[in-house]
């Protein structure tokens, strides 16, 4: 499996990602630069965290309307995979990709800590290997990570099964104390009604080794993995 | 031709900084303040043969400068614009 991991100036968990991919899960894995249009090799593309162009205008504005992101709606298009984290996340939204925005954390705090999430959806690409209400372990670091959406939008989150993860607590309890920044309805982590497009707030990267403190973001790279294996189609090309 | 962009935050929608500031304002004594939202103004000077000014900074605002979940904009023209209070 092919993964690119994109770069855009002022993107700062690529390296993570790019260690992840290359050292962890031994596949594949090439920068692209925030200006590259062809993605046709590739099988996924993460859009890492960071401050993208300064994060300037909003939290993924421009990013959000840059060459590779443009790229990326043909390749969305063709099946291809998309997890952004963090910015990532914030970009696939300014981008239209994902519905909803991101926006500064109720709390006005900066928030780089440990959470908890609770499995939503075990029925995409990305969360295939685990299952719903398992709670995972991973960090989180943004200052403008609130979830909104409008309520139009939020039911059919809901009703079409597209939350993929919710901030809980240890035991999997969706809280208020939990929340760490007040997203809507614990919102952590979203995806498109194709389950191709996996956005989240936290970092999958930052926990996939013992070394890190945890492993439950290699989870998500293992299922990633195991169904395309089962799957077929992007080993065939 | 100059043009200013006002982007604000739509009604209903939290403004944390908005709270912050007028909390901090509260301590500096200003306690008189109901509500107070914070917004952005995007200043441009577009070439003065541009035909449909409005509509172009219009569809501006519409794919980068707002966004359409969080933000209402206005658009005002130069001759919209009174003359402006000097702060001191």
């Amino acid at each position: 499996m092919r993964f690119g991991v994109v770069v855009f100036p002022g993107t700062w968990s690529d390296c993570d990602f790019h260690y992840v991919v290359s050292e962890v899960l031994h596949q594949p894995v090439r920068y692209v630069w925030h200006r590259e249009r062809d993605l046709s090799e590739l099988d996924c593309v993460i859009l890492p965290g960071g401050f993208s162009y300064g994060d300037y205008l909003r939290a993924g504005a421009v990013a959000g309307r840059s060459p590779v992101v443009e790229a990326l709606r043909d390749f969305v298009g063709r099946g291809g995979l998309v997890l952004g984290s963090c910015n990532g996340f914030q970009i696939l939204c300014e981008a239209g990709l994902l519905p909803g925005v991101l926006t500064r954390n109720e709390c006005l705090q900066y928030r780089c800590q440990s959470t908890h999430l609770v499995v939503e959806n075990a029925d995409t690409f990305f969360t295939r290997g685990l299952r719903v209400g398992q709670v995972l372990t991973m960090p989180i670091s943004h200052g403008e990570g609130k979830y909104h959406a409008d309520a139009e939008t939020l039911a059919r989150l809901k009703r079409d099964n597209l939350i993929a993860f919710r901030y809980a607590t240890a035991e999997g309890k969706v809280t208020k104390a939990s929340n760490p920044n007040g997203s809507l309805d614990n919102i952590a982590g979203i995806v498109n009604p194709e389950g191709t497009v996996l956005g989240m707030m936290p970092h999958p990267e930052r926990a996939s080794e013992t070394v890190m403190g945890g492993t439950d973001g290699l989870l998500m790279f293992q299922s990633l993995l195991g169904s395309l294996v089962e799957d077929g189609s992007f080993l065939k090309r | 031709m100059k043009v200013r962009v006002l982007v604000r935050l739509k009604p209903g929608i939290m403004d944390v900084q908005g709270a912050a500031v007028k909390r901090a304002l509260a301590g500096l004594g200003f306690s008189e303040i109901a509500d107070l939202r914070i917004g952005k103004v995007i200043e441009l000077e577009l070439d003065d043969a541009t035909p449909d000014a409005r509509a172009r900074v219009g569809e501006m605002c519409r794919q980068l400068l707002a966004n359409p979940i969080l933000e209402d904009f206005t658009i005002e023209t130069l001759a919209d614009l009174a003359p402006r209070e000097v702060a001191r």
